[in-house]
């Protein structure tokens, strides 16, 4: 592996005696893939929380190239260089399709302004399939063209690493296999992914390499199919019995 | 500045010469009509000013009474000493200051906490300069004399209701009036893109505080004689929540529609049935919440919403922004 471009360090967070995030470790290459999976409740969302600036970690530390944001607030990380989506999709409801886009092309990582912003945020929506709809309210869009809007609003930022909070879920079998080729695009032009998911098929073809936690530790750390048929693994998601 | 889109202009054009025509107004009457109509003047500046915050934020103020008090204290201690354009600036950065400081103390409150905070404020400040004044000042009250007529006040707080308008105007075309509209919508994603959003709200703030304490200090000579109560009647802060909410909050213009004919019906009620004001107040804030929530421009605007095809306010301003 290269010099990874973000390391996380023995992060860890406590909510009380709750213990969501264990002395967590791992690294991302640049332009990496990495799928970041477990069961229900396993700390996936908490730890794309700590990298996001959502949460701030109790110990450990966060690099991006090198330079530490654990701990940061949330609006430094993302000029830094961190754009990520919502596990429950979230847009800007009383704004249309291409301002929500222009969003985050304003005061992301890339803070452009004007016709700059307007014509990346309109490429953008382009790019996840959305041409022609720039001026459409996004309250009146479907749940997948909404998730399209949050993936162009994080990418209208230009982050080195973009966070992707189980962008697939909820999607119907059509829809997701246009979901998986729009990231394996984004993937394809060179963008560092993080992705949660619980969709299986999903990692198998899209990630090269997957992280594994169950209730706050990493338990696996590698190539995809090895780790799928990982036995610990295995074990985390199925029960004592099935293994 | 280039690149102003055609319908802004005509309503920049439009605003200005609206301004100057209602210029002349004193010209043409005096007595009770400017009397009222300098009242109209002072909402219309105090209400859009509050709006700028209020509107985007959707945290509803009660602090208006603080900065207006805070204001007509500015001139009437310094008004022996210093001549009125230093007043007003006075005013000025002891309202901004005043607004910087709640805004870092309420960074974490929202909702009804913000509104609690924002009453007690005018309340405590009043209290204080009751307590200020018996213990070294030696009486209540503060004199303010000035050559100061009507006419004066009327012109002064006209200018200020422009420059509030050209202010919000220019607000609204930066990326702080993009950066409001983000954090009205979802603050966590605003945070989530890079937006500061504690800095957009104080700055915002300390905008909005700094406007309604210049029309404090403008309205003090009216009242020659200061006491704190009057300057920090908290009727101000709700009376200014009421008309702005009458006319709606989310376009620049909005207060206005709400602020004259309010003006002038509450003129007519506190004149013909003084006993029962407050009543009647109330009676009318209620309806206002229930019948109109988004106030009689967003009323009309849902009515006769616009074809989506159209460009919304933000992509022309941000296209043509720069």
């Amino acid at each position: 592996m290269s010099v990874p471009l973000l390391t996380i360090n023995r992060v860890r967070k406590a909510f009380g005696g709750l213990v969501a995030v264990n002395d967590v470790s791992f690294a991302v290459a640049k332009g990496e893939l990495l799928g970041l999976i477990g069961p229900n409740g396993s700390g996936k969302t908490t730890m794309l929380n700590l990298i996001s600036g959502a949460l701030s970690p109790t110990s450990g530390n966060i690099l991006l190239s090198g330079q530490p944001i654990a701990g940061r607030p949330a609006h430094k990380i993302a000029r830094i260089g961190v754009a990520r989506t919502f596990q429950l999709v979230r847009v800007l409801p009383s704004m249309s399709a291409l301002e929500n886009v222009v969003a985050g092309a304003v005061f992301g990582h890339n803070r452009l302004w004007g016709a700059e912003a307007l014509a990346l945020a309109r490429d953008l929506l382009e790019r996840v399939g959305l041409k022609g709809r720039e001026e459409v309210p996004v309250a009146a869009m479907t749940y997948i063209d909404q998730k399209r809007i949050e993936l162009a609003r994080a990418l209208a930022g230009n982050p080195h690493v973009l966070l992707l909070d189980e962008w697939l879920a909820g999607l119907n079998p059509s829809e997701l296999r246009v979901g998986i080729e729009l990231i394996r695009e984004i993937s394809a032009q060179g963008r560092t992914i993080i992705m949660v998911e619980h969709v299986m098929d999903a990692i198998r073809s899209l990630c090269s390499r997957c992280v594994v936690m169950n209730s706050g530790t990493k338990i696996a750390d590698g190539r995809s199919a090895d780790v799928l048929a990982d036995p610990e693994v295995v074990r985390a998601y199925l029960g004592d019995d099935d293994a | 500045m280039m690149n102003i889109p055609r319908n802004e202009l005509l309503a920049l054009g439009a605003g200005l010469a609206g301004a100057a025509v209602l210029a002349f107004l004193p010209l043409v009457t005096e007595g009770f009509w400017l009397s009222l109509s300098v009242n109209i003047m002072l909402y219309a500046a105090i209400c859009t000013a509050w709006a700028l915050f209020s509107g985007p934020t959707h945290l509803v103020s009660l602090a208006s009474a603080a900065f207006f008090g805070v204001g007509t204290y500015s001139v009437a201690i310094f008004i022996d000493v210093l001549p009125f354009p230093a007043l007003i600036l006075i005013a000025v950065v002891a309202g901004a200051l005043l607004a910087t400081l709640v805004g870092l103390a309420t960074l974490r409150l929202s909702g009804v906490y913000f509104v609690i905070f924002t009453l007690g404020l005018a309340e405590l400040l009043g209290q204080i300069v009751t307590w200020v004044q018996t213990n070294f000042g030696g009486a209540i009250g503060l004199y303010v004399f000035t050559d100061f007529t009507e006419t004066h006040l009327y012109w002064m707080l006209l200018a200020l209701t422009v420059v509030v308008f050209l202010t919000g105007w220019l607000i609204n075309r930066s990326r702080l009036g993009l950066a409001l509209r983000i954090i009205g919508n979802d603050e966590a994603v605003a945070r989530h893109v890079g937006v500061d959003t504690a800095r957009a709200r104080i700055i915002l703030f300390a905008v909005s505080g700094a406007f309604i304490a210049v029309a404090g200090a403008i309205m003090a000579p009216r009242y020659s004689y200061i006491t704190p109560d009057a300057a920090f009647n908290p009727m101000t802060s709700f009376l200014v929540v009421i008309m702005a909410l009458l006319g709606g909050t989310r376009r620049l213009w909005g207060p206005l529609v709400g602020v004259v004919p309010f003006t002038v019906v509450m003129d007519f009620i506190s004149g013909h049935f003084p006993n029962q004001t407050a009543v009647i107040m109330g009676l009318a804030f209620l309806a206002i919440v229930y019948v109109l929530p988004d106030g009689v421009t967003g009323q009309l605007e849902s009515l006769f919403r616009r074809r989506p095809t159209d460009k919304s306010l933000l992509t022309t301003t941000v296209e043509e922004g720069r």
